[in-house]
């Protein structure tokens, strides 16, 4: 299992060699990218997800300490944080979209051209962008899509696996001595938690020290 | 040959053992819903001859375009669709998987002492996944096929080709995830599920190479999977993380990319070595010079590897200080691989050597993987690299060590274990002159194409000057030799599956654990679970153990 996610480690570490790179070369642009990413959302996601993790570690306990009823409600409740998590980052999403921020052909550069066009520039106090800077800007969404889109996934491959285990420990399978499952999982759910950890401050709190 | 040291058990006597992994169990279930590492490692070999012999004929569809200097035979895309297509079944389908999938998953259970691999149903997970990949690679190929080469340099492949290159990026991705699968399982078998008295240092150097090559697999493969999900999204949705106009690097995805794809040729290469070290000893009769020496060469190769990938990159423009770094790093890989090469012709020094034909395919590997490797030195020097690269002389380096190297190791492998899979030998002779053409045909190949490549003949292309033409004549007359070695060793190994001489336990007399029980083995691999009591290649203990030998009862 350690293998495994030292496999998942070296998927991410591709993604935030190409990040940090990118990141070095075309900082205005990425600051005023970042700018433009919700601190409120994304902090209350980063508390769900460390809570969801904690409810995942308590549910390892309940499974050795064999209490069947006390495992599966923390196993739901990992689950219905995770449902929130993803919520909260499709609200994101839809705003990325409707504001033309989604990489591609639609892209709309106004918010960093032309900042006193959006109250979330305005907000952050930015300074217009000459036009081949403000371009770099789509890179960063291509970035911030691409890994948050990567580290979705993972959440919800394992909240397929969540909802079997449910599934499963109602019918007591992992409160009779055989815990390892849970327990392997756990490491699953908290690589993909750390994965956010890193994420969070990366795309939404660089330029904020 | 008289000085054969086949011993087989008395032919009138003999018979094959009634119970054994093949007679288990019946019916075609039986084999797609297996868990054991033997049969897994029949349909991985069944499988990736079937997929090797695809890319063989588009080898010959090459080879014939080639004959003649106009692009006559098919028209110039095409011809990048087929070399395509060549790199891409070959390197992902055959020659990634093809020792670890077919010989290690059968062997390397059984050489260290264990009932299965640790995890079985990851293992035939791990098939399913190497088939998927695999016809769906097939698919792409047969709807339109792709031309970017295997290398899916961008930004051809995310701006200016239009054919399947999602297709086969998403099937290299599945294959990717069955040699992770196999690599996790090896490391975790190696670890954990070792007989009792089996130390690290007493374990066969066939399994420390596995064991490199795992480390490779499970670090380098995920790499070049977010590589290729970054140009899958590139090409649908234009996320330019590789797009200049829009602030991307395309250079970005070549450091990805070798990042993965020069260890991936350690992954090839280590496993066969591990074959020649088996092979080299049992028919020297000798323990392997400097074992420990071998073993550790092998954890070099694969931790060098990972520090060499720039080298393919010497004229895409990467700073000099990188060259320069990345050149010395690159020649210090040869010191490993030199160290294997040096350990095996010192075993073969005052050892009593016999020429069966595994020992034939042993020695063309020690004198191809030379050649490959000192040309290889040639590739790593900046210098002669801005001459040489993207020559036929690159294609002829890395076909003496993947085709010349690899495949001869992986045929050496074939029959040396034939006997222990099928409880039959294969027919001796002929075998031997299967080996000798596919020596010749190999070398007529090639060897011109070092030439044409000193003399600037660039790869990749359908056309060529007139003055190179005799020159790939004879790649093209060799190229016929050799698919006559290929062909040859399926049709009498295939034959001697009902009328090969029954072989016995141990028809080489060798030491390794899987030689010290019934052929074909057992489903649980051995009636009693073995005890290492001696050191790995010790050839007396053999002897002893003769003295002590019952007949089998089974």
């Amino acid at each position: 299992m350690w293998l495994f996610l030292l496999t998942e480690v070296m998927f991410f570490g591709g993604l935030f060699t190409v990040y940090m790179i990118y990141r070095n070369w075309y900082y205005p642009a990425f600051v005023a990218g970042s700018h433009q990413l919700s601190i409120p959302m994304g902090g209350l996601n980063s508390v769900l997800l460390i809570t969801s993790s904690f409810t995942m570690a308590l549910a390892v306990w309940f499974a050795e300490a064999r209490k069947k009823s006390a495992l599966v409600l923390c196993l739901i409740l990992t689950f219905v944080l995770g449902v929130v998590f993803l919520g909260i980052k499709g609200l994101e999403y839809k705003e990325k979209f409707e504001k033309h921020h989604f990489p591609g052909t639609h892209y709309s550069l106004q918010s960093f051209i032309n900042p006193a066009s959006d109250p979330v520039a305005v907000a952050a106090g930015d300074k217009a962008l000459p036009q081949d800077t403000a371009q770099r800007t789509e890179l960063f969404f291509s970035l911030y899509f691409a890994m948050t889109g990567m580290h979705a996934m993972h959440m919800i491959v394992g909240m397929g696996i969540l909802a079997f285990m449910i599934f499963r420990a109602r019918a007591g399978a992992y409160t009779a001595g055989h815990t390892q499952f849970v327990e392997y999982f756990g490491y699953y759910w908290h690589f993909v938690d750390i994965v956010w950890i890193f994420l969070f401050p990366l795309l939404y709190l660089i330029n904020r020290h | 040959m008289s000085s054969t040291i086949v011993s087989l058990p008395d032919q009138s006597t003999a018979r094959i053992p009634k119970d054994n992994y093949l007679t288990r169990e019946n019916g075609i279930l039986s084999w797609l819903l297996t868990r054991d590492h033997k049969r897994i490692g029949i349909l991985y070999l069944i499988s990736m001859t079937f997929f090797f012999f695809i890319g063989g004929a588009l080898a010959g569809l090459i080879r014939l375009e080639l004959l003649t200097p106009q692009s006559d035979l098919m028209a110039a895309d095409t011809y990048n669709k087929v070399f395509t297509m060549h790199g891409v079944i070959m390197i992902f389908f055959f020659l990634v998987p093809s020792v670890p999938g077919a010989l290690g998953n059968f062997f390397l259970p059984m050489m260290i002492g264990a009932k299965d691999l640790a995890l079985p149903k990851m293992n035939l997970a791990s098939w399913y996944l190497y088939m998927a990949g695999g016809l769906l690679a097939l698919w792409a190929m047969i709807t339109g096929g792709v031309d970017t080469g295997w290398t899916f340099t961008t930004p051809l492949s995310t701006h200016y080709v239009n054919t399947n290159v999602i297709t086969t990026g998403l099937a290299i991705f599945i294959a990717g995830f069955s040699s992770i699968f196999t690599g996790l399982n090896f490391i975790v078998t190696i670890h954990k599920m070792r007989a009792p008295g089996m130390t690290w240092f007493r374990m066969p150097l066939f399994v420390w190479a596995n064991y490199a090559a795992s480390i490779l697999m499970v670090l380098g493969t995920p790499v070049l999977a977010i590589a290729i999900v970054l140009v899958a999204l590139e090409r649908t949705f234009g996320i330019g993380v590789f797009d200049p106009t829009k602030g991307g690097d395309p250079l970005l995805f070549q450091h990805l990319f070798w990042f993965y794809s020069h260890p991936a040729v350690y992954i090839m290469i280590l496993p066969g070595m591990g074959v020649i070290s088996e092979v080299i000893s049992t028919f020297s009769r000798k323990r392997v010079f400097g074992y420990t020496a071998v073993a550790f060469s092998s954890v070099a190769i694969a931790v060098f590897g990972f520090f060499v990938w720039a080298h393919h990159m010497f004229i895409m423009g990467i700073s000099n200080y990188a060259v320069l770094v990345f050149s010395l790093l690159t020649m210090l890989v040869a010191v490993p691989s030199a160290i294997k090469i040096f350990n095996w012709a010192f075993t073969l020094y005052k050892g009593s050597i016999t020429f069966e034909t595994p020992m034939l395919y042993a020695f063309g590997f020690m004198g191809l993987f030379t050649i490959g490797g000192m040309t290889g030195v040639f590739l790593g020097v900046s210098g002669t690299d801005i001459h040489l690269t993207e020559t036929y002389f690159i294609v002829a380096h890395f076909h003496f060590v993947m085709v010349g190297g690899m495949l001869m190791a992986f045929l050496a492998g074939i029959h040396f274990w034939w006997p222990k899979m099928t409880g039959r030998m294969y027919p001796e002779k002929i075998s031997q002159l299967a080996a000798v053409v596919t020596f010749i045909g190999f070398n007529l190949t090639f060897f011109p194409q070092f030439i044409l490549g000193t003399l600037g003949m660039p790869r990749r292309y359908a056309s060529y000057p007139p003055e190179f033409q005799i020159l790939n004549v004879f790649s093209t007359a060799g190229a016929t030799i050799l698919g006559v070695g290929y062909l040859l060793p399926v049709l009498y190994l295939v034959w001697s599956l009902k009328y090969g001489k029954i072989a016995g336990n141990n028809p080489w007399q060798a030491t390794g654990l899987e030689w010290q029980t019934q052929s074909p083995p057992l489903t649980e691999n051995f009636a009693t679970p073995p005890i290492m009591d001696h050191e790995a290649y010790d050839y007396e203990w053999l002897e002893n153990q003769k003295e002590k030998e019952v007949a089998s009862v089974r």
